[in-house]
């Protein structure tokens, strides 16, 4: 785990003393909001539609069992005894008091956390996959570079007031669980040609009002050049990027309409300049980040207690069927914990909770834990011969359940029940979703699947990418569900394709049941997923379920 | 056809914004208090009387935070919001009883 440093440390303390007086001002009156508002907003505090809104950041979704504790004791202390874990790996607090604040940012700062970046035109936190350090596909863990990136983005000089937001995410693995095609740059640790790793950069992804897939702008990047190299690329947009039209101003709209041509030949010209300039980095605090990232003190154990307890309880066979995934280190596993029992609000967590996941990183995790961005937590080394206790455990706190990668496994964004941005509900629809397939007895049967729900066209819950997206919109004064079809977050990113006309609030689950229905009775076998089948079909077949009231209507 | 004089009627408002200090929604009365409650809000049936009362909320800084017009008509108890995102700010998310609908123990 990444130790602050005595000046991220001093950093994050003088930044703290300067936003409570900031807040002090606000409060007395000499802070009108026009001026207070970006100042709040470059420490994450947004207003949002009921209250405040505090995003904390989790650097590269990476937790220490500290860390976490802390999380649960503000949330019982300044909020309502929960948090909710986010699609950029963070945790937003959804009713603190404006006066709290700057003490909720100091009890961060002594655990080494802070909400620096999570908001505004500047880069913003660096995330990562959650697997990182322990997955079986793994080329490389992408903390490391992440780390750094944290440390060149935050408070860059030249880039705090970029035309607008900009994301950046690092894989470290083949297979893309970081979404790094979404990304304003995305990351991808590859094997050159020597052996040697470097980095294949991705630039222009993005969800929201205009999706698009990132494209390649450099298949191979030495290691040594990264910092410069992005350098090149942020500044390179600094100045290309449209700052007349906001719906503009992404990178993604700057290469799309230079071409990647023109946009490539100037960063290389920018690139050719910085590098000239560039020192490299400070080797001792290079040594200190890649210290930090050092793999845990792996044991050496028989794994025959696995082996019984998985024939001897259906339940935790279930569990370690969709929950457990292989680990690079032999005996060892990668646990996600589901923050999606059925019902239950996707990534929110009570305190209670925290602290029992903190308590089992403990006690068999080497005190790690995770947030993907899929709004779960993931225990990213336990040994095999603790999975059953671990089990036992989670059933105490309501975190057991098998879930992960189903159809209830939903990101939903925050919509119109937190978000003043939200044209619609999405974490209803997500529960109705849930309990209704879990009525139904359809889940096992249907399988992998990825429902992804936004409540507006910003995109937070990725319903672009998939299988299959719901996107809410306000249509005349009423809520409204368009379904995509079809998308994929992965490596091989596809956006979905727009099924056909919306949804009220109470049709959206049953369409959602005629369409796995329909799924069901045209997939091949059980081994084709809704996508694989979906790809395969192509949307006819799928449309027609979701319309079929229509199509005997207009036969009729 | 769809030009008469019901379509340039005028729907009434009532000024609502966040609080300063915590965030919770808050209407303006007519007389001059912000309240919590919706069903207390003065509804404003005139156009420039609603742009004056809009002007003296935005000029109460360190009080409020955001402050709009919002569509409202009248109710057996009191104004009632219109549309879907100022009745979910009457009573808060529909995940938890929290935020207004908790204070009420409703």
């Amino acid at each position: 785990m990444y130790k602050y440093s005595d000046f991220d440390e001093a950093f994050v303390r003088t930044r703290n003393a300067q936003f409570r007086a900031q807040v002090e001002r606000r409060i007395s009156g000499a802070l009108t909001e026009d001026e207070f508002r970006p100042l709040r907003l470059m420490n994450g505090l947004y207003l949002q539609l009921h209250a405040y809104m505090l995003r904390v950041a989790i650097p590269y979704g990476t937790l220490s069992s500290a860390q976490m504790r802390r999380l649960a004791w503000i949330a019982e202390r300044w909020d309502k005894g929960y948090g909710h874990f986010t699609t950029r790996q963070n945790i937003q607090f959804n009713w603190p008091k404006l006066t709290d604040v700057p003490d909720i940012l100091e009890a961060l700062a002594d655990v080494g956390m802070h909400s620096i970046q999570t908001s505004g035109n500047t880069i913003r936190n660096v995330t990562a996959d959650h697997f990182a350090g322990a997955a079986a596909d793994e080329i490389e863990d992408p903390r490391p570079t992440a780390e750094l990136i944290r440390q060149w983005s935050t408070d860059h000089p030249e880039f705090q007031f970029l035309p607008r937001k900009f994301k950046i995410g690092v894989s470290g693995s083949p297979h893309d669980r970081a979404v790094t095609k979404s990304h304003d740059i995305g990351l991808r640790i590859v094997r050159g040609g020597d052996g040697k790793t470097g980095y294949e950069v991705l630039v222009g992804g993005g969800l929201g009002r205009t999706p698009m897939v990132g494209q390649v702008i450099r298949p191979f990047l030495k290691k040594a050049d990264l910092l410069p190299y992005l350098e090149a690329i942020v500044s390179t947009y600094n100045v290309m990027g449209r700052r007349d039209n906001k719906f503009k101003a992404r990178v993604k709209i700057t290469v799309f309409e230079n071409g990647m041509e023109k946009f490539r030949d100037a960063v290389d010209a920018r690139f050719e300049h910085i590098r000239r300039e560039w020192a490299g980095v400070d080797p001792s605090l290079l040594a200190h980040i890649e210290h930090s990232f050092l793999p845990p003190a792996f044991r050496s154990a028989p794994e025959d207690g696995y082996r019984t307890a998985r024939r001897a309880d259906p339940v935790f066979r279930a569990w370690s069927d969709t929950n457990v995934t292989a680990h690079r280190v032999p005996g060892y596993a990668i646990v996600t914990v589901s923050l999606k029992a059925h019902g239950t609000t996707p990534g929110d967590a009570t305190a209670a909770q925290m602290r029992l996941l903190a308590d089992l990183a403990d006690s068999y995790g080497h005190g790690e834990l995770r947030i993907s961005h899929e709004q779960n937590v993931v225990l990213p080394h336990v040994h095999k011969s603790d999975l059953w206790a671990l089990h036992a455990r989670l059933k105490t706190e309501g975190l057991a359940t098998a879930n992960v990668g189903l159809v209830s496994d939903i990101i939903a964004c925050p919509g119109m029940d937190y978000c003043a941005l939200a044209t619609a509900r999405s974490i209803p629809v997500a529960q109705e979703i849930a309990t209704h397939f879990q009525s139904l007895g359809l889940e096992e049967e249907i399988g992998a699947l990825k429902i992804k729900i936004s409540g507006c066209i910003n995109a937070c819950g990725h319903h672009h990418v998939g299988h299959i997206g719901i996107l809410g919109l306000d249509r005349a004064g009423v809520e409204n569900y368009q379904i995509t079809l079809g998308g994929d977050h992965t490596e091989t990113m596809t956006l979905g394709e727009r099924a056909g006309p919306g949804f009220a609030y109470d049709e959206i689950v049953p369409a959602i049941e005629r369409l796995l229905r329909a799924y069901l009775a045209l997939r091949a076998g059980r081994e084709e997923t809704f996508l694989a089948a979906y790809r395969r079909l192509g949307a006819g077949p799928f449309k027609a379920a979701l319309y079929e009231a229509e199509a005997e209507r207009d036969a009729a | 056809m769809g030009t008469g004089q019901m379509s340039r009627a005028y729907t009434p408002k009532v000024v609502t914004a966040n609080a300063l200090a915590e965030g919770d929604v808050v209407y303006l009365t007519s007389d001059d208090r912000w309240t919590r409650d919706h069903a207390e809000a003065e509804l404003i049936e005139d156009e420039a009387h609603a742009q004056l009362r809009l002007l003296k909320a935005e000029h109460q800084k360190n009080v409020v935070v955001g402050a709009y017009l919002a569509d409202a008509k009248a109710g057996p108890k009191g104004p009632e919001p219109i549309h879907f995102r100022e009745v979910f700010r009457t009573r808060g998310p529909s995940n938890y009883a929290h935020g207004k609908q908790e204070a009420r123990h409703v």
